[in-house]
């Protein structure tokens, strides 16, 4: 008996056609599959924590990796319950009516996460909300235990008064909650606001009342953190990332080798040098980062000769990654679509169907691609500001993680040459600026394509 | 051609960057028997394998090298001033060779093995770190399950040198009050009085970790690893998959199927794993037919994993090393002169298997009971990070068809029993010949062929 991904023909792998086997490839990423039972992840902190960060953050990680997570975010569905948010006095713990509101609001979000879990094909919810009594707590341990889901907890704890001023300023101001935007008066009622939610705090006791259960406290922003009882990969993965994720203001630029020489050709693949184009653009590129002044800039590239040459302009150091290199393409390597269409129509054909898991006959996918990008991803997160110069399809993974793209989607972003793509973390996301240098280039971009349900073009 | 001569040259690391701008001296803290030398070896086993120049520097050797004589558990008390003088000069000793192979045997990480209780030996520790350069990163270990230390103690200590003249009882006795030695100065990590120190605190042999000032890189890396490590006994079967069509052929890569041999292994093999009775095997094959057929046989789940693939050979694949002597024969000898470095042209090296195969490692560690079957030079790679062989040794080590590696962590090692399954099968072992010149003859390069159709 075969795992889920192929099925049982596979000892007659010989005789199947090509075809066959790989139509039944796997789907699901290593990580999903590692992920055996459904897994909550439960925020606990004061308000202005950082929670709602963290679990965007987590959230949009895990989906990229494979995982199918979601937020459940418990302030969306006060909102929802409450139209007009008035004042702090709402989160008074002795405010009775509100808190029969408050607590409808976490049965429906559970309600959700339910459903999320058991029926829509989800693996991980985040319950992103304060959490910060044993009460709450307890019933979600509860709901947790009735539906066999395994539960991680993830506690937020900070006592330095400029970090929550920060905070509130960054995200709080600009909250539905306050429409006015009145910085001051803000600050204010938050404040007020987390006053009332301190009144009932209990945070993790990891010696006594909670040592049994599984959870990471991050404190002050990740300077130290506990961690307990880890059960499984999932959970580790989770730890690994939340301590290596940073709360910081620099830069990530991306953008692709100069033109290469394949490029004008129309050829994919290969380890082809750079196109007169191409060395004009490393030029235009090391004005662009005298102008932009970046200090301490670290520039990383591929192994292959296109992005090597454009970082050598630089007359920077510069690391060269092998997990940067471009897509393999396998068989198709160096040739162009035409080419590809010709030789290997049906192939051709299955590409166009699902490119994000379509693999290339001794090549790779773009989930493939994925899978090996990601210490790169964890390493950005940790870096200050960065420059990586590497490939079209390389790029498109390390652009979905930023801007949380979909599979579908991720395979069709547009990463023209010669364009540098700045993003700057702010708020809950990721702010993008474009910049072409006004080098010419040709355009790699193959948009998606009407396929026909026969496949066939 | 991708991995263009250039890089093939001259070594290139693959980040031409290190991961460590300056060194790292790691410091384990804790009483005796809390694992600290168990983890400093096996910490220094995976940095080493993953490229990390690592050395361990074990106090307690340095003075048994010097007191030749162990006595007894009075040589720790605190009121023996003549043993704390030597003990101190026993530390001075091994930071000097710390610093030594820090800065001139090119050495990134030292691992400084000792109980360091007292704030003031850490103390001197960090001011023999600031002066040298050095970044400092504490491993704390403790631990009070009487049951675990009882363990360490019979796994570890009774075989040390320090009590070979005394039976259990008494070997048990004298190193439990060794330990009370340390109790009373022992000055357990402070989340406050610490708060600037860069450390992880490992309690109860793994289930709780308190992690403090992560600084680079490296220590995030060595964290992730500590945090995935366990001690709970168990097996990993190593085997490559059986005979396939290629082999048969002297042929090297490819996707072939197995030969009927091939198969008979896949039986013998099932046959096998019933006999060692394990309870919840994991067994993980590659993504290519011939270890996917193998593990069909055995009529179990089973997960592919792609990074578990044979090393690409590039434009060598398929072919026979005959083949390669005559159409490639320069790459032929760069390839003889340093097989570890060696990349195929639009292939990979030994080097970047290691890297691919990280997760795999790391994932192994997190499980108990796994069969991993994979093919010859991933066994190699695998095999090295268990029983800590060099990139030297790595591309020669003997992996052949139709035998199983069962490894069994067993005291600060692997114990290895090396399982024939008694069918046939070509070899496909190839010795490093005598001649590695690019100048040498084709007979001179194929002496060392295996034998095949």
């Amino acid at each position: 008996m075969s795992c889920t991904q192929i099925d049982n023909g596979c000892s007659n792998s010989a005789e199947a056609t090509k075809t066959d086997l790989r139509t039944k490839e796997k789907k699901c990423s290593w990580a999903s599959y590692m992920t055996n039972s459904p897994t909550v992840i439960v925020m606990i902190g004061l308000p202005a924590r950082g929670k709602t960060y963290m679990s965007k953050k987590l959230t949009r990680y895990l989906n990229w990796i494979g995982v199918p997570t979601k937020v459940f975010n418990l302030g969306v569905y006060r909102r929802e319950a409450v139209r007009a948010y008035k004042s702090y006095d709402f989160f008074r713990h002795d405010n009775e009516d509100a808190m029969r509101i408050r607590k409808q609001c976490a049965l429906v979000a559970l309600k959700d996460v339910k459903k999320y879990l058991s029926v829509e094909g989800g693996q991980i919810a985040v319950f992103d909300a304060t959490n910060t009594t044993r009460e709450r707590r307890d019933l979600i341990l509860s709901f947790v235990k009735e539906n066999a889901y395994k539960v991680f907890f993830v506690e937020s704890v900070c006592d330095d008064p400029e970090v929550i001023a920060a905070n509130i300023l960054e995200v709080k101001v600009s909250s539905p909650d306050y429409p006015e935007r009145h910085r001051e008066r803000v600050m204010d009622d938050f404040l007020k606001r987390i006053e009332c939610y301190k009144v009932t705090y209990q945070p993790i006791d990891p010696d006594d009342y909670d040592k049994d259960l599984s959870f990471i406290k991050v404190i002050n922003v990740g300077r130290r953190f506990l961690v307990n009882r880890v059960q499984d990969y999932i959970q580790s993965k989770i730890v690994y990332y939340l301590m290596n994720i940073q709360v910081h203001s620099h830069s990530i630029y991306l953008c692709r080798h100069g033109e290469s020489d394949h490029n004008v050709e129309g050829r994919i693949g290969g380890d082809s040098e750079l196109s007169p184009r191409g060395k004009q653009f490393s030029h235009a590129l090391r004005d662009f980062i005298e102008e932009h002044e970046l200090s301490d800039l670290k520039v990383w590239t591929s192994q292959l000769r296109r992005t090597i040459q454009t970082a050598e302009e630089l007359c920077v150091p510069y690391e060269q990654w092998k997990i940067l290199n471009e897509i393999d393409a396998g068989v198709c390597e160096e040739m162009t679509y035409e080419m590809i269409e010709n030789t290997f129509p049906e192939e051709f054909a299955l590409r166009d169907q699902d490119k994000y898991h379509y693999r290339y006959p001794g090549g790779e996918s773009y989930q493939d691609l994925v899978q090996r990008l990601e210490p790169v991803i964890m390493e950005l997160e940790r870096q200050g500001n960065v420059l990586v110069i590497c490939h079209q399809a390389v790029m498109r993974c390390l652009l979905a993680y930023f801007l949380d793209e979909s599979a579908e989607d991720l395979p069709y972003m547009k990463c023209p040459l010669h364009t540098i793509l700045k993003l700057t973390p702010v708020a809950y996301g990721c702010k993008v600026e474009l910049f072409y240098l006004n080098v010419e280039a040709v355009n790699t971009h193959r948009d998606r394509t009407l396929v026909s349900p026969s496949g066939l073009s | 051609m991708r991995g263009s001569s250039v890089t093939k040259l001259t070594h290139k690391p693959d980040r031409a960057v290190c991961m460590t701008n300056c060194p790292t001296l790691i410091v384990t803290v804790g009483l005796p028997a809390r694992g600290k030398t168990y983890i400093s070896k096996k910490l220094t086993r995976y940095l080493n394998w993953i490229g990390v120049p690592t050395r361990e520097f074990n106090v307690g050797q340095y003075r048994r090298d010097f007191v030749k004589i162990y006595k007894s558990f009075e040589f720790f008390s605190p009121d023996n001033e003549e043993g704390l003088k030597i003990r101190q000069q026993c530390a001075s000793a091994a930071l000097n060779d710390v610093r030594q192979y820090l800065t001139e045997e090119g050495g990134q990480v030292a691992v400084f093995d000792a109980t360091n209780t007292t704030r003031e030996r850490r103390e001197t520790i960090i001011q023999f770190a600031e002066q040298n350069g050095f970044k400092v990163f504490f491993v704390e270990s403790v631990c009070e399950d009487p049951d675990v230390i009882k363990e360490n103690i019979v796994q570890v200590k009774l075989s040390s040198p320090d009590y070979t003249n005394c039976n259990t009882e008494e070997a048990v006795e004298d190193f439990l009050k060794r330990i009370k030695c340390y109790e009373n100065s022992y000055e357990t990590l402070d989340e406050v009085l610490d708060r600037d120190l860069s450390y992880i605190k490992i309690m109860d042999v793994g289930q709780r970790y308190m992690v403090n000032r992560v600084l680079d890189h490296i220590q995030s890396r060595i964290v992730y690893y500590l945090m995935n490590i366990h001690i709970t006994p168990r097996s990993i079967y190593l085997c490559r998959h059986g005979e396939s069509e290629l082999n048969v052929n002297g042929r090297i890569g490819g996707d072939s199927g197995i030969t009927p041999r091939g198969k008979a292994f896949g039986k013998k093999l099932s046959q096998f794993l019933e006999t060692q009775g394990i309870s919840d095997l994991k067994v993980w094959t590659s993504q290519m037919k011939r270890t996917i057929q193998t593990a069909e046989a055995l009529n179990v789940p089973y997960e592919q994993w792609k990074v578990l693939n044979e090393i690409d050979a590039g434009v060598c694949e398929e072919m026979m090393y005959e083949e390669i002597q005559d159409h490639y024969p320069l790459e032929f000898a760069l390839r003889d002169q340093d097989k570890y470095r060696y990349r195929y042209p639009k292939g990979e090296s030994y080097e970047d298997l290691v890297q691919r195969l990280e997760p795999v490692i790391m994932e192994l560690e997190r499980q108990e009971n796994v069969l991993v079957v994979c093919h010859q030079a991933v066994m190699r790679c695998l095999l090295a990070y268990f029983l800590d062989k060099t990139a030297e040794e790595l591309p020669y080590l003997k992996c052949p068809l139709h035998t199983v590696l069962k490894l069994t962590p067993v005291a600060y090692g692997c114990k290895v029993e090396s399982i024939c399954l008694n069918v046939e099968s070509v070899n496909t072992h190839r010795e490093r010949p005598e001649n590695v010149e690019v100048s040498r003859m084709s007979k001179e390069a194929l002496l060392t062929v295996p034998a095949h159709q």
